[in-house]
């Protein structure tokens, strides 16, 4: 059983909600990514989703849109992020990490070499926002070397498509709540209940909610239908310009403590 | 390179040209995406729909266009006769009106009420405006906020024409952000928007539909060429941005071995300088805007920021069908320098009495350096994508006259 397997199967023993946070590698600061890790996991998160920055995040907000930016301009690379996650695992080997972003950073790595690095750094999967399971074969290297591909369903896949994608899906499917870019508008949880119950059905695997969840009320809100939720672009916005491991770790336990609490008094 | 091989067949049914091309796109795309890939197959045979489409060529864009011996031109030059395809003379001043006449009329046959395009130079911006108005859509223009500085005067047509134009800040502020920034509005407002993508890139069916509406290009040249020169040329060059002037003029004769292609790229100061926009010429395989193709990126795979002194040129990205004719061995891509297109733009304007677009010019100087290499019975044949008007403001800053 893989680390997500396993942690999703506990989640669920118990009945709790996973809590999913993403945050871009290396923003807002490379010096203190891993301590920026552990807080994540000391706040209540189940599984860390840490985003590869890119150049041209296509279905990325301003928010992630300008963190990929800065981090760009540190010099953060894979290498830099298989790095952290090295680094990390040296004091959390339970912890499910999913790396988020776009394909050709990985194609430019290579497919092959990507793969061995990544499962040696502790890596449990990839979520690539731009490979469709359409264009999934150039990712079996990473599959074989035991890599989940976690794949996305949103409001405009069609039924046909749906069951293909959850037939296909590993560790769990993200749901996306809304059409649109992460960090958009506000959702309205009263109609992606309807979806996500459909999506449960037919899934063998958990679902995650992300897209639009800001806070502990819409967390809350969503906790009722789905068995994770993500928070990316609020934490994201909020963690801009934190100086210093301190104000990391306090932004982190501000924004993310509240929102585990409303998930577990669901 | 194999007689026997069809250039003209890709791409196959998941949209690829060979190892390119594809739909690397994010999953709330896939739908409409595969809405507007049935629409457009299903409309690409509707004889209503391919009668309206040559009425609106001939009629309002003014097809065909001629192809012109630039007679002094060749004479300065010595060598073969340099013909050109008088993209120019269309109705916007470009090939890019090609594209969105067929487009705007896939949009208002699926419905949709609002076009969204991008735009480098202003000029798939201005043609995107133009349908729009004519066909009385709501027409939104993402344009980088470098190539709005550069490009006022589209700017300012786009706006009489109705358009709304919307500055892209993010990261190099050009031409790969403003696609970037209209995925964007394309997939938060999918169900009423039609995005009108002005090159052969982006994810199937972008690259096949755009190149089989620019296609005509080609398919008026061949017969032209063997009309009033009774054979094909030696060689045929066009400029490459995304690659859709190129690939209208080259997609009617990649199956005529006997005639060279050659793509001219944005070389900037010179591929050796690093600041050039020869994505072809200079790049490797990567995936970008929905398609696996060359792109000129880092070794962490960051999207280069390009340099070119035409806007229109200026993309790390290319089209995919580009890039299977290269590795094909079937086409050649060169980088020609922003001093080679300027010299280029002034000897034609001197020589013919035409101001050609600096992304035009390119191709020019890229023809003149091919006729020098040919016998004075020899042919090659440029595509004049577009006119230079738009360009008068960035020409008299380079020579630092004030207009
Ligand atoms: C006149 C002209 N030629 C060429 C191009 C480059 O585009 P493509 O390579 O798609 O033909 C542009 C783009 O704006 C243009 O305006």
């Amino acid at each position: 059983m893989s680390r997500i397997d396993r942690r999703f199967a506990a989640l669920k023993a118990t009945g709790r909600t996973g809590l999913i946070p993403f945050v871009t590698a290396g923003d807002p600061s490379p010096e203190h990514m891993v301590t920026l890790m552990h807080a994540l996991v000391d706040a209540g998160a189940d599984l860390i989703e840490l985003g590869i920055p890119f150049s041209d995040p296509m279905a990325d907000g301003p928010v992630i849109q300008h963190a990929s930016e800065r981090a760009i301009a540190r010099g953060v690379g894979l290498a830099e992020v298989l790095g952290w996650v090295t680094a990390f695992r040296t004091r959390d080997a339970e912890t499910p990490i999913v790396l988020m972003g776009y394909l050709n950073p990985i194609e430019i790595h290579g497919y092959e070499r990507f793969a061995r690095e990544a499962v040696q750094a502790g890596v449990d999967g990839v979520l690539l926002v731009d490979c469709p399971l359409e264009e999934a074969a150039v990712l079996q290297p990473l599959r074989q070397a035991g890599l989940q591909q976690i794949l996305l369903a949103a409001p405009t896949t069609a039924p046909g498509r749906m069951v293909r994608l959850c037939e296909s899906a590993e560790g769990f499917l993200y749901y996306v709540s809304f059409a649109g870019i992460t960090g958009a508008g506000s959702l309205s949880t009263h109609d992606i209940a309807a979806r996500v119950a459909d999506v449960r059905a037919r899934a063998t695997v958990p679902v995650a909610v992300g897209f639009g969840v800001r806070n502990a009320q819409s967390a809350k809100e969503i906790a009722g239908f789905a068995d994770a939720v993500v928070i990316g672009s609020a934490l994201v916005g909020r963690l801009a310009g934190a100086k210093g491991p301190d104000e990391i770790v306090g932004r982190v336990r501000d924004i993310l403590q509240p929102i585990r609490s409303a998930l577990d008094t669901h | 390179m194999s007689s026997t091989q069809d250039f003209q067949r890709w791409p196959d049914a998941h949209g690829r040209f060979g190892d390119f091309g594809g739909q690397y796109v994010a999953e709330t795309l896939m739908a409409p995406l595969a809405e507007l890939t049935e629409a457009y197959e299903r409309l690409r045979d509707d004889p209503a729909f391919i009668a309206e489409l040559d009425r609106d060529l001939k009629h309002y864009v003014g097809r065909p266009s001629p192809i012109y011996h630039a007679e002094r031109l060749s004479q300065h030059i010595g060598g073969a006769r340099i013909l050109l395809k008088r993209e120019d003379l269309n109705h916007t001043g470009a090939h890019k009106i090609n594209n969105t006449v067929g487009q705007a009329l896939v949009a208002k046959r699926m419905g949709k009420p609002r076009i969204i395009a991008e735009t480098g130079a202003g000029q798939h911006g201005v043609a995107s405006a133009t349908v729009a108005a004519r066909l009385g859509l709501k027409c939104v223009v993402y344009m980088g906020a470098v190539d709005i500085e550069r490009q006022k005067i589209n700017v300012y047509r786009m706006k009489l024409l109705g358009a709304e134009v919307v500055p892209v800040t993010s990261g190099s502020k050009t031409l790969k952000d403003a696609l970037n920034e209209a995925m964007r509005d394309w997939v938060t407002n999918v169900a009423d928007t039609f995005y009108i993508i002005g090159t052969v890139a982006g994810p199937h069916p972008y690259p096949m539909m755009v190149r089989d509406f620019n296609a005509i290009v080609g398919r008026e040249a061949r017969a032209q060429m063997l009309e009033e020169y009774g054979r094909l040329p030696d060689v045929l060059t066009a400029c490459v941005g995304g690659g859709s002037n190129a690939i209208g003029l080259f997609h009617a004769f990649l199956n005529d071995a006997q005639v060279r292609i050659v793509g001219a790229e944005g070389g900037g100061e010179g591929i050796a300088s690093g600041h050039h926009a020869a994505s072809l010429a200079a790049g490797r395989p990567g995936v970008l805007h929905g398609n696996r193709t060359y792109v000129l990126c880092d070794d962490n795979g960051q999207i280069a920021e390009t340099h070119s002194i035409s806007a229109g040129l200026d993309y790390p990205g290319v089209g995919p069908e580009h890039a299977y004719l290269k590795d094909a061995g079937r086409a050649e891509y060169v980088g020609v320098s922003d001093e080679e297109a300027m010299e280029a733009f002034h000897l034609l304007a001197r020589t013919e009495g035409i101001l050609a677009a600096l992304e035009s010019s390119h191709a020019v100087a890229q023809a003149m350096k091919l006729a020098r290499e040919l016998p004075s019975d020899g042919m090659v044949l440029c595509n004049l994508s577009g006119r230079g008007d738009k360009d008068v403001h960035t020409i008299a800053a380079c020579e630092g006259v004030e207009v």
